[in-house]
This record gives structure tokens, sequence and C-alpha cells, in this order.
């Protein structure tokens, strides 16, 4: 039989020595600035609820789990690391790989490298300013870096605003601004739109310059952030976008345990309305916020993606030794 | 049992494809026409709503389109295939192909032969692509060989091929042509350019 070619790795040689230079120079990073690495689970009995993310599961058996012990990949480090937070670990950083089912493109791998990181004592917005900092330690030359809040970005491009209009609003500027087959989509619920509009329309001009921080989401895209009441309900939420590409997403961390189990009910909710399983929340952060979580502001950046910008490469396969179908 | 069978046909006919089995050269119906998917791209927010983009080629009209669809959802596929298929005669509306095997017969009208009706000629083969059993596309074979109907008659001498002149051929296309190309001599053309390659050997 002729031999295939498959054996060999997706990403260059040159792109793999890239990488670990990359994870180096992060390291060093944290290091000199005094933010631990830590190291947390990737199977877990607990899964993400948020209805947007599908957990890939399966399941030990033997000693102490005789019949079988459900279990998830974790699809980002999230919930372990808040614990380590509310045990008192101080400033916390992980680089791991994380899982994430029914996500493959150009820009996404099933299984792919996040780099997730913990601030007590600082706020989002002196996050924000921490993850410009650690990028352009990885840059060779600083990168100019705007801030523009999620309504900001939605009248500059669309002239709406984006926690005033309602879904009809939304469908009929879809159909304006010509997202092709916008009239025929079945989208339910306003978020769902200003993912399209978001997706189709703004994202591709954000960060074309440099950075681009979107901050202040709506508050039914808060996921684990805290909202403040505002004028319209706002999401402490920030996400980077460097050339048209998300490649962060951070949080004021919402660290009340009886608010984030209404919103784990919340997801798991949605899941069922929207036919897809419900999964276990996680009783250990849960217990871990009623015990006392400091008020702290966290970041994931993918980066796969962050070395994709650093390389000016358009395909994630290039940026990961053995893309899925090479795995 | 045969009417079993028959449905289970007629099932596999009118298969519907998710989001997730699309790819590039996947044939599905769009607004009533069928198509062939070029690019797919898979758009997701972190958190938020999955989407695909997809790059369409109608395959009646030849234009290509964008849709995006929402992850997950289902499509309605087409019955496209291609297949070879001999050009018979053309009875002023309809060129009629036969397939070689099982000799059925079809027609095309204009808009499915369109730009490849200068290059037919009795008895080539052609890939023709079927919707429903009708043909929708007709390409003509990628060399074909033709005879020059007409041409101004070229300077004695010339050989260098240099220049050249318009030669009208039997089927009504017009290619350039070497100056040294005469009426009744077949040459080879490529369909694909709409260039003259060479003269056709006599074998």
């Amino acid at each position: 039989m002729a031999q295939t070619e498959n054996w060999r790795p997706s990403a260059s040689i040159e792109m793999i020595r890239a990488r670990a230079e990359m994870l180096s120079h992060i390291r060093q990073y944290f290091d000199r600035i005094g933010v631990l690495e830590v190291d947390t689970p990737v199977c877990s009995r607990f899964a993400a609820t948020d209805p947007a993310i599908e957990s890939f599961s399966t399941s030990y058996t033997g000693p102490e789990a005789v019949h079988g012990l459900d279990l998830y990949l974790h699809t980002s480090p999230e919930f372990p690391m808040k614990r380590l937070l509310a045990a008192g670990s101080g400033p916390i950083y992980q680089i791991c790989k994380v899982f994430r089912n029914g996500e493959l493109g150009r820009r996404h791998n099933p299984e792919f490298t996040l780099l997730e990181w913990y601030r007590p004592g600082l706020d989002y917005h002196q996050l924000m300013d921490e993850v410009a900092d650690l990028i352009n330690v990885l840059t060779a030359r600083p990168l100019q870096i705007e801030r523009l809040t999620y309504a900001e970005a939605f009248e500059r491009r669309l002239g709406l605003n984006p926690h005033a209009v309602d879904l009809d609003q939304l469908r009929q500027c879809a159909i304006k601004e010509g997202v092709p087959g916008a009239g025929r989509l079945a989208i339910e619920g306003r978020d769902g739109w200003l993912d399209l509009l978001l997706s189709h329309l703004i994202e591709p001009q954000l960060g074309q310059a440099g950075l681009t921080f979107l901050y202040d989401y709506p508050a039914s895209q808060a996921a684990l952030a805290r909202v403040r009441e505002d004028r319209y309900p706002m999401a402490e939420r920030f996400e980077l976008y460097v050339s048209g590409m998300e490649i962060a997403n951070g949080f004021q961390e919402l660290t009340n345990a009886d608010h984030q189990r209404k919103r784990f009910s919340e997801d798991n909710r949605r899941r069922r309305q929207s036919r897809l399983a419900e999964v276990p929340m996680d009783e250990g952060l849960l217990d871990a916020q009623a015990a006392g979580m400091p008020e702290c502001s966290g970041v994931a950046v993918g980066l796969d993606r962050l070395l994709m910008v650093l390389t000016g490469t358009l395909d994630i396969r290039q940026v990961v030794t053995f893309d899925l179908s090479r795995a | 049992m045969m009417c079993a069978a028959i449905d289970m046909f007629r099932e596999d006919v009118m298969a519907s494809y998710s989001t997730n089995e699309f790819k590039g050269g996947l044939k599905i119906m769009l607004d009533g026409d069928p198509c062939s998917i070029i690019e797919n791209e898979f758009v997701k927010p972190g958190k938020g709503q999955a989407f695909n983009r997809v790059k369409i080629r109608n395959l009646k009209t030849g234009r290509v389109l964008e849709k995006t669809f929402k992850s997950g959802e289902s499509v309605e596929g087409a019955d496209v295939h291609e297949t070879e298929m001999q050009y018979l005669y053309n009875d002023g509306e309809f060129w009629h192909f036969m397939d070689p095997e099982s000799y059925e017969q079809v027609s095309a009208d204009q808009a499915a032969v369109a730009e490849s009706a200068k290059w037919l000629k009795e008895q080539d083969v052609c890939l023709v692509t079927l919707w429903n059993g009708a043909p929708i596309i007709v390409e003509p074979p990628k060399f074909v060989i033709l005879n020059v109907a007409d041409t101004d008659p070229g300077l004695k001498g010339d050989t260098s091929g240099s220049g050249g002149k318009p030669a009208t051929l039997e089927t009504g296309a017009v290619v350039r042509v070497p100056l040294f190309v005469q009426i009744g001599e077949a040459i080879k053309v490529d369909t694909r350019s709409g260039e003259y390659v060479s003269r056709a050997k006599e074998d």
C-alpha cells in the first residue's frame, strides 16, 4: 500500500520552535511579575454549563469506581483555578490543553492551548493593561492599543445600540447590511443575532491596527463575569481582537455563590430548551465561592491563535503539531 | 418488499445534510436551485452562536454566492451527478446526448449548453451534469479536433506562426490560428482557453 504523508506534523519545525519560544517568554513574564504557575485536572466530574460550549466526556472505571465514573474533559481550567484562589493561592496562571466538541475550522481545533490567569486585587481594566503588556513582550514592536465598548463598536459600524434594540431590529439590520441568507436564519434570541452581526460585520474590522479590546458586554452574555447596574445592566467582560480574530476573553470575576448557582441553573434550563444534555454544575466552585473567593479579574488567551497572529498564519492547522486529521 | 426498497431509494435521493457534513463539492438545494459548495468556513465566538459561512456555486446560473447558516441546521441535498455522454445532434432547439453504456438519451437546452455549444461536434464525449436526470451543465472535451471552415489564405512562406489570423471552425467557433493554417485543415483546440494547440495529425 502506498505510504501516506499523514504521519508528518501539520506545523513546520520552524513553527514548533516559534511555539516553544512563545511559551518560554510567557513563563518568564509571569515569573517576573510574581504569578504562580499551577496545574489542575483535565478530567472532572463537573462540566461547563454554557450552552454554546460542548464538553467531551469519558469515564473512569477501577478502584473506587467499579461501575464507572462519568468525567468531562475541561473546556477551560476556570473552575478549579477559582477554587485555588479561594484556598489562598494568590495570583496564578496555567498553560494547558482544553477540549471543545464540535469546533473545527480555520480558527478552531477541538483541542487547543489556553493560557489562563487570575489577578486578585486587579480589576478587569487593569487586567486588559496586563494582557497588552504580555503581548507586547512577545511582539517585535509594541502594538497600538484600542479600547472600545461593545456598544461603541455596534454604534460605529451599524448605528445601533446593542443594549436597546429588539430582535426584529437586529434581524432587519443583518438583512440591510447584506449578511447573506440573514432573512431565512432561524436564530432564537437577541444574543444569537448580536453574535451574527458581531462575527460577520464588526469582528473583521477589529484589531487591524494592533490590539482592540472590546468590553462591557450585554448582561445576557455575562458568562462568568460580574454584572454592573448601569443605564443597562453591563457585564464586566472583555475580549481581545487582533487582525479580526478573537484572541482572549476576560472577566471581572463573579465571586458570589448564589449568583453563580443561578447562572449555572439558567444555563442548564437553556440547554434543556435547545435539547442539549444537561451537565453537572461544579459544586466545588460553588462551595469555594461560599467559603470566600477573593475579588479578582481573570482572562483566557488562546495560544494557538496568538501564535497565528505572531507568525502571520491564517490556518490553525499550521500552528499545532498535529491537527485533528493527523492526531 | 419492493415498495420498501423504492422508498429507501427515494429517501436516499432526498437526503438532507447538516452543516457538519458541509465540504467542498457537496451538492445542496438552495432557493430551489441545485448548488455546489465551494468553501465552508466555521465561525464561532468563544461564547456564542456558531455559524457556517459558505461559498456556493449555483449550478444552473454558474453564479458564485455566499450564504450563512446557523451551525446544526439541515439543508436538502441536490440529486446532481456528472456523467460522460456522447453528443449526438442538435435539432435546432435542443442538443441531444446519449449515455454510451445504457444508450439512454437526454436533451439539453440553450441554458445548459451555453458557451459549450461552439465546441460540440457529433460523436464527441462530453461531461454532462444531470440534476434530477436532466442536463444542467455541458462541458466539452478539454481538447477538440475541428475543421477550419473559413480563414484568409495566409502569406506564403510564413511558417513562424507569429501574428496569426482568425479562423472560423466547422462548429462556428472562431479561434486565432497561425498564418499557415488553411481552409479544410483539422486543428486541435484547447476548449478551456479557446486557443489553437496544433494542426491535427492524420492517424
